[in-house]
């Protein structure tokens, strides 16, 4: 267990922290200010990944493939939002989360129908591949320091847009009180689709950016979205700050426990049981994480105290 | 429009039907068939205790299913293994026989529910739905990395357990003890429905506060309600896996939780029997246009869609008219 692996899997936990916070950040952003759980934020992460991967593949460019996986999940989620999720605001949770498991089955079952059931591939352009030396002499993968960076961009960015801007201030005013920005002469309508695009718009950055370093499939946004609920429970359903700082929570949770758990339980045990113990354990961690929260704060870190 | 007891004999009288055509028809298949509708909607009748009355919508129901399934699963692989189960303590012998299975499997089922309701119910609203889903995803990936009954390849059971006095290998034979239980689990529904605990669960759901005042603690009548609803789910479980001599975590994975708050939204929240048609259709219709496409979810989706939206109150609110059980 050498300084060097630790400092890579911290990295590795970041990259992860950061890409399950561009998934939160829209659903708490959805949830805060519409109050709608929305179970289908795994198909527009989908629908990314697959966009960018077909638009990489007819021409060659990643960039380009980053702004099609940006278009195409705004725009399922403008979609969805006016033919659907919009008859929902008002609805009990069970329904809102048996309408957007149903969002998950169509979208889930068309891309297959569209794509087929074999994985997409989409490549890391050569700009970005290839090893980086860190000071220390640590050689750590390019492309997921870029990933890194592009998500603490985000979240500065929205933080810029929530706290800054006009559109910021109306979002804000639509969580606390939406009959009051209404009657203000806001058309609050289109402010929900807005939110509604800017969200899936994250959800399918996420899924084009790691979609390069993970097959592009039907089904791969589900793992990803659960854990990005963990997020935003941890972090307070609403909060983008909590979902911050909950993602980088989960990401180094999962990725340190998977390497170091079975370390530790060698240390009291056989090595066949002790990997097995702690990879079982690893599995869960991230979901025993959140329970610890929930006990703890009821509402989760940064959570509005009901 | 027709009433609810029309519907509620229709129903029995057809799931009974169904088969005894089967038999005589030589359509081993459709039993089988119809045996799944059964156990599906067995583990249905189970979360709509907590769903329907207590209104406590769990997302993780697959962990008792899951739970009634490995219970199966381990005691039946020690039988057939020949080797002694080990629990710490005390080393005891694996089981082929279908009752001391099902108690284990209600049994550890509910304990996993007690402890589950004890901490999921100190929250409410969205964060209970979340930790419920959680505690199914950490199940799913426990059993996916627990190799030693089988981890993501699941495991199979070579012959169908036994129960005292009949032959269960026989199609008709086990859809009928499936059936008994389904009948028992309903009866325990209705009873439960009209007994003074039924009826304070349900201002429990309406009202906690009120319920508070007249000296009832809500929270003990939902932690009942959650573990006797993750019992019947687990006791399903166990039916389950015999049925296809087969356990593997995706008896835990959270489609399957989503999939039986299905089967009771697309029958009628807190109906009795609303839980029966939903597992009905869904078998049907997973039957039917699974046989027509393979990209038969898309539609089930769309229907799914459709009653959400349109057609509050399931089936049955279509039938009688009424969108809720309460009104």
């Amino acid at each position: 267990m050498s300084t060097v692996l630790i400092i890579e899997q911290v990295l590795n936990g970041l990259q992860f922290g950061v890409m399950l916070f561009l998934m939160a950040a829209g659903l708490t952003l959805i949830f805060g200010v519409m109050g709608l759980i929305n179970l289908a934020h795994g198909s527009l992460y989908m629908v990314g990944a697959f966009a960018a991967a077909w638009v990489a593949g007819a021409t060659g460019s990643f960039l380009l493939a980053l702004a099609a996986a940006l278009a195409a999940a705004a725009a399922a989620g403008a979609l969805i939002e006016v033919l659907v999720i919009r008859r929902l605001y008002k609805a009990a949770h069970l329904d809102q989360v048996l309408a957007t498991f149903a969002l998950i089955l169509i979208f889930s079952e068309g891309t297959r129908y569209v794509f087929g059931s074999f994985p997409l591939f989409l490549d890391i352009p050569a700009y970005l591949s290839g090893p980086v030396t860190l000071p220390g002499g640590i050689q750590y993968p390019f492309y997921r320091l870029v990933l890194i960076g592009v998500g603490c961009v985000v979240a500065l960015g929205l933080w810029w847009l929530t706290a800054r801007t006009r559109v910021g201030i109306q979002i804000r005013a639509g969580e606390n009180d939406r009959e009051m920005i209404a009657a203000l002469g806001v058309d609050i309508s289109k402010l929900y689709t807005l939110v509604f695009a800017i969200g899936a718009a994250l959800a399918g950055l996420a899924g084009a950016l790691v979609g390069a370093i993970q097959s592009v499939q039907v089904g791969m946004g589900e793992p990803v979205l659960i854990l990005a609920f963990v997020v935003i429970v941890i972090g307070g359903i609403g909060s983008i700050r909590g979902a911050f700082i909950g993602a980088l929570l989960v990401g180094l949770t999962d990725t340190l426990g998977g390497i170091f758990l079975p370390e530790l339980f060698k240390l009291f045990m056989e090595s066949g049981a002790a990997t097995q113990t702690g990879s079982a354990l690893a599995a869960m961690a991230a979901y025993i994480l959140m329970g610890i929260v929930l006990i703890w704060r009821p509402t989760g870190l940064f959570g509005a105290r009901s | 429009m027709i009433p609810e007891r029309a519907i509620n004999a229709a129903v029995i009288c057809g799931l009974l039907a169904v088969p005894i055509w089967a038999v005589m028809a030589d359509e081993i298949f459709t039993i089988t068939l119809t045996t799944r509708a059964v156990i599906l909607a067995l583990a249905a009748v189970g979360l709509n205790i907590a769903l329907g009355i207590g209104g406590l919508v769990s997302f993780g129901h697959a962990v008792f299913f899951g739970l009634g399934g490995y219970a199966m699963g381990i005691l039946a692989f020690h039988a057939q293994t020949f080797t002694p189960l080990d629990l710490g303590l005390v080393s005891v012998n694996g089981t082929k026989s279908m009752p001391v299975i099902w108690v284990v499997a209600t049994a550890v089922s509910a304990l996993a529910a007690w402890v589950i309701g004890l901490l999921s119910l100190r929250t409410t609203g969205v964060y209970f739905i979340m930790i419920t889903l959680a505690f199914g995803q950490m199940f799913f990936y426990f059993t996916i990395s627990w190799s030693a009954y089988g981890g993501e390849d699941g495991m199979s059971i070579y012959v169908r357990n036994g129960f005292p006095g009949l032959n269960t290998l026989v199609p008709i034979q086990f859809f009928g003890l499936c059936f008994a239980a389904l009948c028992l689990a309903l009866l325990l529904q209705w009873r439960l429905r009209g007994s003074a605990f039924g009826l304070a669960l349900n201002a429990a759901r309406q009202t906690p506060e009120r319920v508070e005042t007249v000296g009832l603690n809500p929270m003990r009548l939902k932690l009942l309600a959650f573990v006797i609803s993750g019992a019947i789910t687990g006791l399903a479980g166990a039916l389950f896996a015999d049925l296809n001599r087969f356990v593997s975590p995706t008896m835990f994975s959270w489609q399957l939780s989503g999939e039986l708050i299905i089967l009771i939204i697309i029958g009628g929240v807190g109906r009795l029997m609303g839980p029966v048609i939903g597992a009905a259709i869904f078998v049907a219709l997973e039957h039917w246009l699974g046989g027509l496409t393979d990209f038969w979810h898309v539609w089930l989706g769309a229907i799914l869609l459709l009653i959400v939206l349109f057609g509050r109150g399931g089936v049955i609110g279509l039938l009688t008219g009424k969108a809720g059980p309460h009104v």
